[in-house]
């Protein structure tokens, strides 16, 4: 998996076509091109048939290169020079620095403690903070899941790690009766501070069990919040603002992403549970996608680029709730939406974004949203099945090239 | 490993207290299930059968230590603790038959569990703890609630729905709760509840031993003989013997689960013989009789607040009417319901009481004219209370409403100002 760093320098909008009052000013003037405005409602076929390609002979006569990643605007103007690390040092950090600032934060979970966390996201805090605070619990999960939700009801603030995200299948009667509900059946007397964190996702041919994604299965929950990390950076952040937050917040974290590398801020910084965030400004098409699928959709907005395509990249991280003011803007000024996800077809985040952006933004839309998701099936072990069932970037080029037609 | 239970069970110099201490044992062959017809155990049996019992592994039946307390002539309580336990109980009896007429006058609705015959287990442990100490119970929870202080009237209203319940009329029958009181609820999945309790005897742990507060409190966790075939509780027994955690696993075997009678559903129905399974005592008591309880639940509780781990009661108790207000009751047959009826934990406490001269007729009249006025108060002010509005709808669903997230608009949805009328679109 390559590491993405994130460089300096904004990304420019290669043409501005309005068919609606835009919400945003526009990016750039280019020098000796019109500004072509369509103020027809919806898109006639032939006619935005004929304005795609004389958009394309255009751009190509300007040669204009834009980088594929943009800056993020959370990076700006940092004081320091920051400290490069792996995400899953970033999420260690951020636990870290947690648990010294508030000595009622602690963490269970199996093999978090003496082994340093299957994926090391603990290593070294129990040497540190000692065996209670960060507890190895026996193989229970829903049992150590109520009993982490027992111990934040009485004054904690626990860290409850599933080895394996598909693990916590085991503790749903705990995390929805209990999680999501007590707060509301005590009459909000008792609060659940928990942060339920692990790794999930599609990962190297694990098999069809350890790749399972729970966001779907837990977002009908109420009273839970689903963030989903994917850089360092992010990682950090919500890690933090997950256990500062009154509410059970379920932290996703990917297996393949665990090593991604990036350079974050020395200073102490959160990230917004329920914002998302803007990756790639763009114009054409807004892709929403959130975890794994970022760097899937960033590996073929490179591809896009370089046919000519403005896709602006919005990582959704707040997968309940949904926060609609980012989304909403972004399809405000494209028109187009194209989400793409890691869940399954059936059921998935995405089908729920669809459903909020259609009902939310319907008029702003020129072609139906479509969403990209995983096969509907287990998923296989085989390698070649396996890379089937899961969103490649071709698909993603393919689709907006249809979008945008 | 190893684990010291000689100072602790069994009470008052039974000769079975200085035991060898392993704590697995295979228990004797179980004379118990003998015949599935048969209900309960003839009390000389299984004397004997605990006797033999105690010898091999730390569990004890405290039923023969209690009657030779009474034949040396000292008594259990005093005067004013015996009264103090005649009121509990009569509140928790006259409250739950108040329940029971509310229901069929449509006042409560849906499902509404009745602890009608328990009393004893209830007031036996719970008039035992402090304020900070917890309580977990499962639907069937109105009366831990009043024994650990939620008033009548919170209890009542929460019943009928109403604003000024306990929990806001949000819970209901099968939760309540009191962050005042420390009552952890009310779950309706049993063995839910198991593993909340164990949570809340880790905090205790926690702040003893790493926030270094002086911090003794204990949990109880009520449930029942159907919960004790469930993952969450072998789980749970499993992690408070291990981690040592200050927890008393209460079982209240009624011996029928809803229509399931406990030796249909259980390969071995003896469920205190599970706990020295996991290293901590197992032990059964008559949960009848409230004397007996208090005595067990006394050794149990001293146990968790001197850091020495959890204990596992169980008490051998029946509920009076059916499962819930919805079961008619037929599987059970009545010879075996007039039995119980006849081992009433109130008239038993009742006769000790004047038997043995702590107090007279007129005193229990007294006390049990004082509950009927209050629970009718605890009516009235139901009936009176105001019913939820529409501006509660969205409250407390997060602790932090900014988990309702971002709207279209930009702003956080709880501050549209609809949200607080309870019509915000969320």
């Amino acid at each position: 998996m390559s590491a993405i760093i994130h460089g300096a320098g904004a990304a420019t909008a290669l043409s501005t076509f309005n068919f609606k009052t835009l919400v945003a000013p526009c990016r750039t003037n280019i020098p000796g091109r019109s500004k072509r405005c369509i103020v027809a409602a919806g898109s006639d076929d032939d006619a935005s048939k004929s304005f795609g390609s004389s958009i394309l002979t255009v751009r190509h006569s300007q040669k204009l290169i834009a980088n594929a990643v943009a800056t993020k605007a959370d990076m700006s103007a940092t004081t320091g020079t920051g400290h490069e690390l792996l995400l899953f040092e970033a999420l260690q950090e951020g636990l870290e620095e947690e648990m010294d600032r508030d000595p009622h934060v602690c963490v269970m979970g199996e093999d978090v403690g003496h082994y340093g966390g299957s994926y090391k996201v603990t290593k070294g805090l129990a040497d540190k903070f000692g065996d209670l605070r960060v507890l190895d619990t026996p193989i229970c999960e829903n049992a150590f899941t109520g009993m982490g939700i027992g111990a934040a009801m009485t004054g904690l603030r626990p860290v409850i790690e599933g080895m394996n995200m598909g693990f916590l299948l085991l503790a749903f009667n705990q995390i929805s009766n209990n999680c999501g509900m007590l707060h509301y059946t005590s009459g909000g007397q008792f609060t659940i501070p928990v942060v339920i964190r692990g790794p999930g996702g599609v990962g190297r041919q694990l098999g069809a069990e350890h790749s399972q994604r729970l966001e779907s299965y837990f977002q009908s929950i109420p009273g839970i919040q689903m963030v989903a990390c994917s850089t360092p950076y992010n990682a950090k952040g919500l890690m933090k603002a997950a256990i500062r937050s009154e509410n059970p917040v379920i932290l996703f974290e990917h297996v393949l992403l665990y090593n991604l590398k990036e350079k974050i801020p020395d200073e102490e910084y959160i990230c917004n549970l329920e914002e998302a965030e803007m990756v790639r400004p763009g114009e054409h098409i807004t892709i929403l996608t959130y975890s794994r699928m970022r760097y899937h959709v960033m590996q073929a907005a490179k591809t896009l680029v370089n046919k000519g395509y403005d896709p602006e990249v919005i990582d959704i991280r707040s997968l309940k709730p949904f926060d609609l003011y980012t989304i909403g803007n972004s399809v405000k000024k494209t028109h187009r939406v194209l989400i793409v996800e890691e869940c399954m077809r059936t059921g998935g985040i995405g089908a729920s974004l669809t459903a909020a952006i259609n009902e939310n933004f319907h008029d702003y839309l020129d072609a139906p949203v479509m969403c990209l998701s995983s096969q509907d099936v287990p998923t296989p072990y085989a390698g070649t099945l396996e890379e089937w069932t899961v969103v490649q970037p071709a698909q993603i080029v393919t689709a907006v090239e249809q979008l945008c037609q | 490993m190893a684990t010291s239970f000689s100072a602790t069970l069994p009470l008052h110099g039974s000769q079975e207290s200085r035991l060898s201490l392993t704590p697995i044992r295979l228990a004797p062959p179980s004379s118990f299930l003998g015949s599935t017809r048969s209900l309960s155990i003839p009390s000389s049996r299984s004397r004997l059968y605990h006797a033999h019992a105690a010898r091999r592994s730390p569990v004890v039946g405290v039923q023969e230590v209690v009657k030779d307390k009474k034949i040396t002539n000292s008594l259990l309580i005093t005067k004013e603790e015996g009264l103090e336990l005649y009121e509990d109980m009569i509140l928790g009896r006259s409250f739950e038959d108040m329940c029971a007429q509310m229901y069929y006058r449509g006042k409560m609705f849906g499902f509404v569990h009745l602890y009608n015959g328990q009393e004893a287990v209830s007031t036996g442990f719970i008039k035992l703890l402090t304020q900070s100490d917890s309580v977990v119970s499962t639907y069937r929870d109105h009366v831990h609630a009043l024994s650990k202080g939620v008033s009548a009237r919170a209890v009542m209203s929460e019943l009928f729905g109403k604003v000024t319940g306990c929990c806001r009329g949000q819970g209901g029958s099968m939760h309540m709760f009191s962050k005042e009181h420390n009552m952890l609820g009310g779950f309706a999945f049993i063995g839910e509840g198991i593993p909340v309790a164990t949570g809340a005897a880790f905090t205790s742990k926690y702040k003893r031993e790493v926030l270094k507060q002086d911090c003794d409190d204990v949990t109880v966790a009520f449930f029942g003989d159907g919960t004790c075939n469930n993952g969450q509780f072998y789980e749970c027994l499993n992690m408070a013997a291990l981690y040592k955690l200050p927890i008393i696993f209460v079982v209240e075997n009624n011996l029928w689960a809803i229509g399931m009678s406990h030796l249909r559903s259980t390969s071995d129905p003896e469920i205190w013989k599970k706990g020295p399974a996991f290293g901590m005592p197992g032990v059964h008591v008559d949960g009848m009789d409230v004397l007996k309880v208090r005595e067990v639940a006394k050794e149990a509780v001293t146990r968790a607040r001197r850091g020495e781990g959890p204990t596992l009661v169980e008490c051998e108790t029946y509920r009076f009417r059916g499962h819930s207000l919805a079961d008619p009751d037929e599987l059970r047959d009545a010879a075996e319901k007039a039995k119980y009826a006849a081992r009433d934990p109130i008239t038993a406490l009742k006769k000790y009481l004047m038997e043995n001269k702590l107090a007279n007729e007129g005193e229990l009249k007294t006390i049990e004219k004082k509950i009927d006025e209050l629970v009718e108060e605890a009516v009235e002010f139901a009936d009176a209370s105001p019913q939820p509005g529409r501006s509660q709808l969205l409250e407390n669903v997060f602790a932090d409403p900014k988990g309702f997230g971002i709207g279209p608009d930009g702003r956080y949805r709880c501050e549209d100002p609809k949200f607080t009328e309870g019509t915000a679109q969320v």
